[in-house]
């Protein structure tokens, strides 16, 4: 019974990683400018398919592929707001998160036409047989996802804590007016939150699509999901995104075990729903940030 | 100067006589429609039958068309919806008039279109799988389909398994319509051949972990595991089962059918049972096998002019296709005759896939014989005995 417990647990890990890793993602461009970008998930399937592009089809070695899918996504990022987000200056908070999904369409029929409609994928960073723990049986790659979102998390949180740059980008989202009054570039602060944000949704992708693979259309699912347990855990809060994308992953994983496996985005999205109506700034979010907050 | 406008006379008549002549050598074109999901969820039917149907079109004209008539058909996508299948019916059979349509790729569009077909009076040839496209077949008259039932993929399974003594069996399929069809037909089928199934469970289009699912069905003391999915969720399950060692074994539907598959989930591949038509096995046929040369050239060719492989999809389109054009070939232009021959005179008629039968009661034509028992073995497909 234990050992069946513990695969549960484990399986439900694996699929909270891959939400944890993208709901990182949304915290980034919110913190910076309150606009939640609906094109998260498109960074995440550009990451993994990219990786594939350079990692299998030209044949570079492993981390040569990396940093060049990392800068490729982050490329599409700056693109993304230099021509999509800046010109809109002023417009409203809603516009700009349509926009976003304006993007997200256009992104993935760009893939499309590059990559076609198949799936995607290529060998683990690790080779070998999954860990077993107490009998339950873990993907090795899962465990690099955990490393992988620990360190983002940690260098996310030195980024906004510790740095000059950090701190006057979330001085952007809480009061831009403010902010371009004691000397802060905001336009060039915005330029910078969606160039991170892609860097992360593209080291996420690298590291799921050994798992999940990845094709063109994945995005809005990956988005959806990411986006649940950014809010479960607070938006705009680093490990918010991260403990959210494991509660929603085990709650999914118990309920398919011992209720139905029909059931588990159900089950999961209700109880998403009842913590967000006793506590609506997530678990970790604080109420008064929200009172400040546009959006 | 006499001579001269005599000359140009003579050329203008000359002219006139080989333009008449060569409109009388280019006879009327054969119109056929051709509806199919090209874009939208069900795109990975309809993009594999969109080019089939053309390079078969560019094919036959090649070869001097129908009788000397061109063929020509008419593509129009569906996106993958009802209502756009409906319309594209509409336009194909009143603005281009054409003899028979072939497609739409899901069953929901075919089911659409069956009312619109009959008071049409002309052939559908859908490349659906569902049961109710040609059932019951007197509501039926102009309906007929080209891929397997969905039944005869199970049945072709459940006899796999008697024969190795499984009884208890774990269902997993996927939340979509081809899951839900699979499951439908597992469940009706199972008491037929003496299978209890002991876990039913579900999994998402997207989703990225199917362990609790397996572990779920080992726990209730299932003998083997069936799983009923296209897309990568086969792959990511399949990965799954080789990590827990299950120690039952995989059996999946007759979507695993494709190389991708194999390639994507490398050596956790190994093992694993699955219905197939024979296109993706041609090369392990024997020689005397009806089906081998069509499928060896359909392949061939497939590949050649898109750089992937065709699979099990496209060949259903070719099936339609083929159909009718012999249908053309013998009984000409004439609707109601069209339909007849195809009824009546697509008997041992070998297609991709598998050997057609058609009669007034079955408007598909295929069991479970069409299927071949697959496994993997060193990254490629072996016949099961």
């Amino acid at each position: 019974m234990l050992t069946v417990l513990m695969q549960f647990l484990f399986s439900g890990i694996t699929i909270g990683a891959v939400y944890a890793l993208v709901g990182l993602g949304f915290n980034i461009i919110y913190n910076a400018t309150s606009i939640i970008n609906l094109a998260q998930g498109e960074f995440v399937v550009m990451g993994g398919l990219l990786m594939w592009f350079f990692s299998e089809s030209v044949k570079l070695p492993f981390f040569i592929s990396v940093i060049l899918t990392i800068l490729s996504v982050g490329l599409v990022g700056l693109l993304m707001e230099r021509l999509t987000i800046k010109p809109l200056k002023g417009a409203e908070l809603l516009v700009m998160i349509m926009i976003t999904v304006a993007v997200s369409i256009v992104l993935r029929g760009v893939i499309m036409f590059k990559f076609g409609k198949d799936p995607y994928g290529y060998a683990p960073f690790t080779a070998g047989e999954p860990v077993i723990i107490l009998g339950a049986v873990i993907q090795q790659q899962v465990l690099w996802v955990l490393g992988i979102t620990l360190f983002l998390i940690f260098l996310v949180y030195l980024f906004f804590n510790k740095t000059m740059l950090g701190k006057a980008m979330s001085a952007c989202a809480v009061n831009p007016l403010a902010a371009r009054l004691v000397g802060i570039n905001v336009s060039k602060m915005i330029m910078l939150s969606f160039i991170l944000s892609a860097i992360l949704g593209a080291v996420g992708g690298i590291a799921i699509t050994p798992i999940s693979l990845m094709e063109y259309d994945k995005g809005p699912a990956l988005a959806v999901k990411g986006f649940c347990a950014a809010i479960m855990g607070g938006l705009g809060q680093g490990m918010g995104a991260v403990v959210g994308g494991f509660i929603i992953g085990i709650l999914e994983s118990l309920t398919a075990g011992y209720i139905h496996s029909g059931f588990k985005d159900a089950v999961a999205l209700v109880i998403m729903l009842a913590i967000l109506v006793f506590k609506p700034s997530g678990i970790f979010g604080s109420k008064s940030v929200l009172q400040v907050r546009k959006f | 100067m006499r001579s001269k406008h005599s000359f140009f006379k003579f050329l203008a008549v000359v002219a006139a006589v080989l333009c008449f002549v060569a409109k009388g050598y280019s006879k009327e074109p054969y119109k056929i429609g051709a509806i199919f999901a090209v874009t939208g969820p069900a795109s990975f039917l309809g993009e594999p039958e969109k080019n089939t149907a053309i390079m078969l079109m560019d094919q036959i004209n090649k070869a001097g068309g129908i009788n000397g008539h061109p063929l020509e058909i008419i593509v129009e996508d569906s996106k993958s919806v009802e209502a756009d299948a409906v319309l594209a019916a509409k336009k194909l059979l009143e603005k281009d008039k054409v003899l028979a349509i072939v497609g739409p790729s899901t069953t929901g569009e075919s089911m659409a279109l069956v009312p619109v077909m009959n008071n049409a009076k002309t052939t559908l040839v859908s490349c659906a799988a569902g049961y109710p496209i040609t059932n019951p077949v007197n509501e039926r008259y102009w309906i007929f389909k080209t891929p397997q039932y969905d039944v005869s993929a199970v049945d072709a399974i459940y006899t796999h398994m008697k024969k190795h003594g499984i009884t208890k069996v774990g269902i997993v399929t996927i939340a979509t319509g081809f899951g839900d069809a699979g499951r439908k037909a597992l469940l009706s089928e199972a008491p037929k051949f003496g299978i209890t199934i002991v876990a039913d469970e579900r999994y998402g289009a997207k989703d990225s972990d199917m362990t609790t699912q397996l572990t779920k069905v080992k726990a209730a003391g299932a003998q083997a595991v069936i799983n009923w999915s296209v897309g990568p969720g086969q792959v990511v399950i399949t990965k799954n089962w080789h990590d827990l060692k299950l120690g039952i074994p995989l059996y999946q539907s007759h979507g695993w059918g494709s190389k991708k598959n194999i390639e994507l989930a490398g050596k956790a591949a190994e093992g694993v049972i699955a219905p197939l038509g024979r296109l993706v096995v041609w090369d392990k046929l024997s020689d005397k096998n009806p089906q081998k040369a069509l499928l060896k050239k359909y392949e061939q060719d497939y590949k050649a002019r898109f750089k992937t492989e065709p699979g099990t999809f496209g060949g259903h389109a070719y099936d339609a296709v083929m159909m009718v054009v012999d249908a053309l070939k013998k009984v000409g232009p004439n609707k109601a005759k069209i339909r007849d021959y195809i009824e009546k005179k697509i008997k041992n008629w070998p297609g991709t896939g598998g050997i057609f039968n058609m009669s007034e009661k079955d408007h598909c034509g295929l069991d479970m014989t069409a299927f071949e028992m697959v496994t993997v073995k060193n990254g490629d497909w072996e016949i099961l005995k």
